[in-house]
Formats: structure tokens, sequence, C-alpha cells
């Protein structure tokens, strides 16, 4: 069991976001989906994307992209509902985030993993655990339960507004599209 | 369960009992049956205290018995200062409950001066016990009493009761003072007459009831097996059928049915062959034969039994409505999988007896969970109880449907909404007595909590016959408050309702009642919440208030009406339809755009959901409005179409839309697509604030 759970630990899946490679714990991970009909709820931030029937459960669906302040995710065939469950106020609950690609899980031992850095990802940086070595590239290691339990963007990427608000309103119109 | 638990649900049970015992009893002194009612209840919570090791309880509710005893033996007359200080114990005795399952702990001075006090009246008045207002008169614990009982007693003393000094012979003793006592020992194989393992079997036959037989046992219950078995009753008896010595030692567990039925195939007496086959012992048989002939003395009428109960944990009832409501979902698609095959009688008759028996079972289901609401009434008249003492007041609470059945969950969340109704209505309703009876009216008050159903609804009203709410102070508080505008054209009842408002509050002062101007609006929030609606149906001045809630029958599945707009489904809680009508280009004409549509002859504003869930897409040549009813006022919700009924199972939007406008939750459709819930009244709500704030940034 504790080995079990010792590989768990140091697993990891990893996924891209607008072409940047991104990584969570693999035990936080319940299943990824195919991008099936979302029904979108009206009147809510751009970044909660709807619900999604999952075997009868009704589960609350994020894209990543626009959580994170990098700009919405685009459709495309290799398009994925990673479902994770995350603890909200004591609870656990499902939830999916969208996210470009789902790649593959990986190892990743505690002297691979950096520290965050203070500065530099712009990310906020309470989203993030560590920056995972991999070679000679580095993927972002995500608290997901920060990411997903936290209210509003995530963002404040050093990116030109305008063309992220336009990339935005190009793109969720195509998931919304989409869910139609 | 753990036994701490099963006796501390048992315990609130009786102290619920015991509150509506007492304030029944101080209506009515001399009912001699509450006294015994009341008595019964204080004795069993000792009783299964003592037994569960709640030494406190058992042993500060004893006191408070002895005191009852004497009330019931007329020697003690029922006073208000009596009920005022058993209503008191109760509250200790719930409060030394919380304390032993891990609450605060109770004050042990508080439970001293109650003790001191009851044992002042009662020594007070068993001095004069001639003159005691009661007259001994044969209750009904007395007539049970009067009867003989058989009872079947099963005692193994464990080895630590003899450690102790313990003597069956004692307890022996004890029993043959109440009535004939047969005594049967089985030894065990290694003979010794104290052996931890014998065991004796006591028949006793006395007038003396359950409890009192039980509490020969109650030094020895901690170190012996104790099992109590009522056999037959004299005039009453569940145990009446004649009963074969086999069915006995079966029921006994002395030997299975098997074993049974292979010795009766043999030819002689059965007790005999019993033996012989060494199945048991010769003192088990003649023990069962002495039972057997104990019963068959008696010849009763089979009196109805009351209806049987179990306990179950709430966590599988949750379980099996999740399941059910499973169920329902999958044969909705079953239901819409056949209409697309088309004419196939093969297929529809089967499919046909599903749909009926899911929604045979989902009701059933959903009933398991229904309790009268007459639970959380008795609650209330302590409340009046107390409050009106506190204030000075005379008031009488009146109930009416009791019987009214609701979701537990439901139950469990309207008690406080309700307390804060009736606490405004004791406190801002009704008058001091000089002042009612200045106005004519009858010094003491009454406040009246009614329930009874209305379709899928429950109405509850909380009326009271006090001064009425006063229309200009709450107009006036209302224009303070910026709800409604000086020149504003509005109804009487609309005034009085924006006391639901949040902050507002009419009371002049403040007392430890109401008047910090919290409340209402947590009322209707709580109420809200559990989808039902709140509003004051009624007030004229001097005459009194009605408040009127509507909550619907359950919260797992509600019946509702399918619509859409554009491509989404959206589910209309059916329980706030009131009808559906077609909105034309020509009608919007009539009103030139304004969002009001005359429905016979009254003129009914609406909403169109499109624009409101900003759903875009062209809207249809001809709409459709649903008419819906909220806080008792008619209003339109425009949409695309209406398809048809739906059986909804409810599901949580979850977490993260936990916010979202004018949505309840959502349910799956029979091809699987997620429809949303709507929230009506928050709708409603939500598209006045949003005109009233673009109207306001227009002028």
């Amino acid at each position: 069991m504790n080995e079990k759970e010792n590989t768990q630990a140091n697993q990891y899946l990893t996924f891209s976001l607008r072409d940047e490679d991104f990584a969570v714990e693999i035990s936080k991970v319940r299943e990824v989906l195919d991008v099936t009909t979302m029904t979108k709820i009206p009147r809510m931030p751009d970044y909660l994307s709807g619900v999604i029937n999952l075997r009868g459960n009704v589960v609350p669906v994020m894209d990543l992209g626009l959580k994170l302040g990098m700009g919405p995710i685009v459709k495309t065939k290799n398009t994925c509902i990673m479902i994770v469950e995350i603890e909200v106020e004591g609870t656990l609950v499902e939830m999916g985030g969208i996210t470009d690609s789902v790649q593959m899980v990986m190892d990743l031992l505690p002297e691979d993993i950096e520290s965050v850095p203070k500065m530099g990802t712009n990310l906020n940086t309470q989203f993030i655990k560590g920056m995972g070595r991999q070679g000679e590239k580095f993927l972002i290691i995500l608290d997901i339960d920060m990411v997903l339990a936290s209210e509003g963007q995530a963002t404040l990427r050093d990116m030109d507004a305008g063309v992220l608000a336009a990339g935005a309103e190009v793109a969720s119109g195509a998931l919304v599209a989409e869910a139609k | 369960m753990e036994y701490a638990e099963v006796f501390r649900e048992e315990a609130v049970e009786l102290l619920e009992e015991l509150e509506s015992g007492l304030l029944e009893l101080e209506k009515d002194p001399k009912d001699l049956k509450l006294v015994g009612r009341v008595f019964r209840a204080m004795h069993t919570i000792k009783g299964s205290g003592a037994m569960f090791g709640f030494d406190d309880i058992a042993n500060f509710t004893h006191h408070v018995e002895t005191a009852l005893d004497l009330v019931r033996e007329g020697t003690v007359p029922v006073s208000k200062e009596l009920i005022d200080l058993t209503l008191n114990s109760r509250d200790h005795i719930s409060a030394l409950l919380a304390a032993a399952t891990g609450g605060e702990a109770a004050d042990p001075e508080r439970g001293r001066e109650i003790i001191a006090a009851l044992q002042a009246i009662t020594s007070g008045a068993s001095g004069k016990s001639g003159k005691s207002e009661i007259k001994k008169a044969p209750a009904a614990e007395e007539k049970t009493e009067g009867k003989l009982t058989h009872y079947r007693i099963h005692l193994q003393p464990e080895k630590v009761f003899f450690d102790d000094g313990g003597d069956v012979e004692q307890i022996l003793g004890e029993l043959r003072k109440f009535g004939e006592c047969t005594v049967f020992i089985h030894q065990a194989a290694d003979e010794s007459a104290e052996d931890a393992e014998s065991v004796w079997e006591i028949l006793l036959t006395t007038k003396h009831d359950e409890n009192s037989v039980r509490d020969v046992f109650i030094f020895a219950e901690s170190s012996c097996k104790v099992v109590i078995t009522p056999l037959a009753q004299e005039g009453k008896s569940d145990f009446l059928e004649h009963r074969k010595l086999g069915e006995i030692l079966v029921a006994r567990g002395e030997i299975d049915q098997d074993d049974l039925l292979k010795v009766l195939s043999a030819q002689k007496p059965l007790g005999e062959m019993l033996v012989d086959a060494h199945l048991v012992s010769r003192t088990k048989v003649e023990a069962a034969l002495a039972e057997q002939n104990l019963v068959n003395k008696q010849i009763a009428v089979k009196s109805g039994k009351g209806v049987d109960s179990i306990r179950v944990a709430s966590d599988k009832l949750d379980r099996l409505i999740n399941l059910v409501g499973e169920m329902v979902v999958t044969q909705a698609r079953l239901t819409d999988v056949s209409a697309l095959l088309g004419d196939m009688p093969a297929l529809v008759e089967p499919v046909e007896e599903v749909e009926r028996l899911t929604t045979e079972l989902r009701d059933c289901v959903l009933n398991i969970r229904m309790l009268p609401i007459g639970t959380t009434f008795s609650k209330f008249r302590r409340l009046v109880r107390d409050l009106s003492a506190e204030l000075g007041k005379e008031v009488q609470m009146e109930t009416e449907g009791a019987e009214t059945e609701l979701d537990k969950n439901v139950i469990d969340q309207l008690g406080d909404p309700l307390v804060h109704l009736i606490r405004n209505c004791l406190d801002h309703g009704i008058e001091k007595p000089e002042v009612r009876i200045a106005a004519g009216k009858p010094a003491q008050g009454t406040i009246k909590l009614a329930a009874s159903h209305s379709g899928a609804n429950v109405v509850i009203e909380v009326s009271d016959d006090g001064r009425g709410l006063d229309v200009a102070q709450i107009k006036q508080k209302g224009i303070e408050k910026g709800l409604i505008k000086v020149d504003e054209e509005i109804s009487d009842l609309d005034i009085l309702n924006i006391i639901f408002a949040p902050g507002l509050s009419t009371a002049t002062e403040v007392t430890s009642v109401s008047g910090r101007g919290v409340g209402m609006d947590v009322v209707k929030n709580t109420i809200e919440d559990l989808k039902g609606s709140v509003h004051i149906s009624k007030s004229v001045p001097g005459q009194g208030t009605t408040i009127m809630i509507m909550l619907p029958l359950t919260l797992a599945i509600i019946d509702g009406l399918l619509v859409k707009v554009s491509n989404t489904h959206f589910v209309l809680p059916l329980g706030q339809v009131e009808e559906c009508v077609e909105l034309s280009q020509d009608d919007i004409d009539h009103f030139h755009g304004r969002h009001v549509l005359s429905v016979r002859d009254q003129l009914v504003p609406y909403v169109r959901l499109r624009d409101f869930f900003e759903i875009g897409g062209e809207r249809p040549e001809l709409e459709q409005m649903v008419i819906v009813h909220n806080n008792g006022l008619r209003n339109g919700l425009v949409l695309d179409d209406v398809i048809g009924e739906h059986q909804t199972v409810l599901k949580s939007l979850g977490w993260a839309y936990r916010n979202a406008a004018g949505l309840s939750g959502a349910t799956i459709l029979g091809n699987g697509e997620v429809a949303l819930i709507i929230d009506v009244p928050r709708v409603i709500k939500c598209a006045q604030q949003e005109e009233a704030a673009l109207t306001e940034k227009v002028h």
C-alpha cells in the first residue's frame, strides 16, 4: 500500500495548454474524456465552460486556458476533458478541465522538481506546486485544487490584452458552437 | 449503530413526547392519562439511561420521576409551578444528554436547583395529601398494571456477577414478591450451581408492568445477560395463538427448524423425543412446556397492533433515492428510444409497464422520507408558552394539519424560519392583554399554525389575531431604505411584502426577541433555498396577519415542465406553473414592446428567458409564455417551445456554479443532455433588479 502510494506520489500526468506543458499529480485525476456535449450555464464567467453528463452525474467543466489567463482552448481532435477530484470546503468534488491535449504519465522524483521561482512564470505562484525537469525542458506542476477552487481568473500573463480578448471571443464561440 | 447513539435517539424522542405531554397537561390538569404519559416517558428515560450507563441522566431523572409518581398517585396536584419545573427538568435532561454525547458540559447546579424545588413542592403537598386537587382514579397506567401478564425472563449471570457478591436467589426473592414464579435452572456442563455458564429461566406471572419487572434487575444488568420477554397479557395479547412446543423451542433458538421436522417425523411425544435425541436438555423442554401452558391459559382477542417501524440510517435512504433517481432517468431514455423505434407493439407494452412501475417506485421511495410536520409543531407550543410569559402576554397556540407530511430534510430546515415567524407574531403581532381588552378582543391572543397539501406543494400558514401590520410605517421604512419610491403606485400587499427585504425591521425598540432587522430576509432565503416561497397573504389592522409559506413536497425528484430556448433545455418546477399562453408579435406590438401581456384582463409582466440568460439567436415568430406564480403574483416567462411534463431528478450544478443566476440545479434528459432547472423566484427578482437599475440609469 505504502509502496503504491509512493509510486503514485511520484507520478504525474502531463498535458498541454496553448503549446506549453503542464503536469498534475496522477492521484488527482479520475479519468480523461473526449469533449462531449456541454451545456453552457448562462451568465457565468467565460472560463466556466458549462456542465457535462458524466454517467448520470452533472460535472462542471472549466477551460484551463482561460482560467490561467492564457487564452481559450481551441477545439481540435486532441482536445480533452481531464476529470479531477478536488477538495472544496472539506468535501471531494469532481470537476473537469479542458486541455489542448493530454500527453502521458511520467515519473518525477522529488529531486527532479525545483521550487517555484518567485517571479517570471507570469502565473500566480500559489497555483504552482513546482517546476518539473524533463531533460532540457521544464514543466509547470499545477496545484489543481487551488486552480479549480479559486474564484475568478487565475491570470496575469504579460500579454497583449487586446490580442487575448480577441482570441477569447473567437475560440469560446467555437466551443459554444460545438456544445450546441 | 453505537449503543450511545441508540439511547440518544430514543431519549430525544422521549423528551419530545414528555414536552408535548406536559403542555397538554397544563391545559387539562385533571387528565390522569396525561400524567401517566408524562410519567412513562420519564420512567423510560431513567430506565434506558441506567441501562446504557448514562448515570447522570438516570440519577437526575429518578428524582423527577419520584415527584411525578406522587402526582400520579394524586398526592401532589398538577400546578403551573410543577409543570414549569418538569419542563425545566426536561431541558436539563436534554443538556445532560448533549453533554454525554460530546457536547458542552451541563451545569450540575441547575440540576440540584430543580430537584430541590421539586422536593419543596412535593413535600409541601404530600403533607396535606388529603386536600389534593386530583382524586385518585384508575389511570390508563394502572389498568395495565391490574392485568396479569406472563413474562419469560432469561437470566445469565457472568462471572463478574458472582465476584461482585451477586446473589441470584435474592433477585428471585424479589421477583416472587411480584407474583407467581416458575424457575428453571439450565446448568452448564461442569455443574457447579454458581458457575458462570448457568442460565436461569424464570416464568413470571404478575400484575406489574414490564418496567417494574425490569427494575428488579437494575443492578444486575451490567454483569448479567437479562432478556425479559412478555408472553401474554390478560385481555390483550400479541402472543395469543396457541403455539406448539416445537415452535416455541425454535422461536427461542434452542433448536432449529430442520431438527424439529426430523424429530417430528418420529411418533413419540415431542418433548420426550427431543430429549432422547439430545437436542435439548430435559429442563429446557420442561420450561418450554410450562410456557406453553401459560400461554394456552390465555384466550384473548387479538387487538390491532400499531404500525411497526424500523430505524434506518439516513445515508442508506439517500443512496436508495439516488438509485431511483438514476432509474427514472434511464426509464425516460427507454421511453424515448421506444418512441423513436416507432410502431412496435411488443416493445410498447413492457416500456409502458416499466414507466408505471418506475413512477410507483419513485413515489414509494420518496414517501419513506416523509414525516408528519406535527413533530415540529409541538416544539413551537413550548416556544409560545415560554415567550408569552416572558413578554407578559397571554397567547395560545392552535395547530391544524399536523399530519401533513413533508420531506425530512425540509422539516429539519423549516424549524428556524418558523421559530422566527412565530416569535414575530408574539412580539409584534399579539398585543398585551389590556390593549386587547380595550380593543374589544379576548385577552388571550391566538397564534395558528396550519399545514395543508395543495397540489405538489405543502402550504403552511402562520397567523395571529393581533394588531396587524402597519402599512404606512412599512412604506415609510421602505422609502427610507430606497426600496420603494415616494410616489410609486403600489398595492398594500406589495408594501407589506417588503418586510422580507434585508435590513428592514419595523420594531421601534430592539428586544431580545426581535427588532434587529435580521430575520425576515433570512426566513425568505431559507425558504427559497428549499425551493419554496413565503409571503404575507393577509393583514388586517386590528385583526391580525397571515403569512403563507409554500414548499415542494420533496427535494429529490420534482415534476417539471420541460421547455426550450434556442437549443438549451430548461425545466420549470411544475408546482409553480399556472398556465401556458402564446405570445405573438401582435401582442408585443399592442403593448409597444413593453414586457407585459394582458391575460384574461389581468396584466402579467414577463421576462424573456432568451434575454435573461443571454442565449442569443433569433426568436421564433410565435413565442410561448409560461405563467408562474411567485409571491402571490403572476409573472410570465417567455421561451421558444414548451415540450411537456418531465419527471425531474434534481442534481446540483456543482460547487463552481453555486452562484449561477436564476438556476437551482440541473437534470439529465433521456438523451443524456443536461437541462437546467430554473429558480423561478430568483429569475423574477433578478430581472426586476436589473430593470430597475436600467431605468435608474436612463433617468
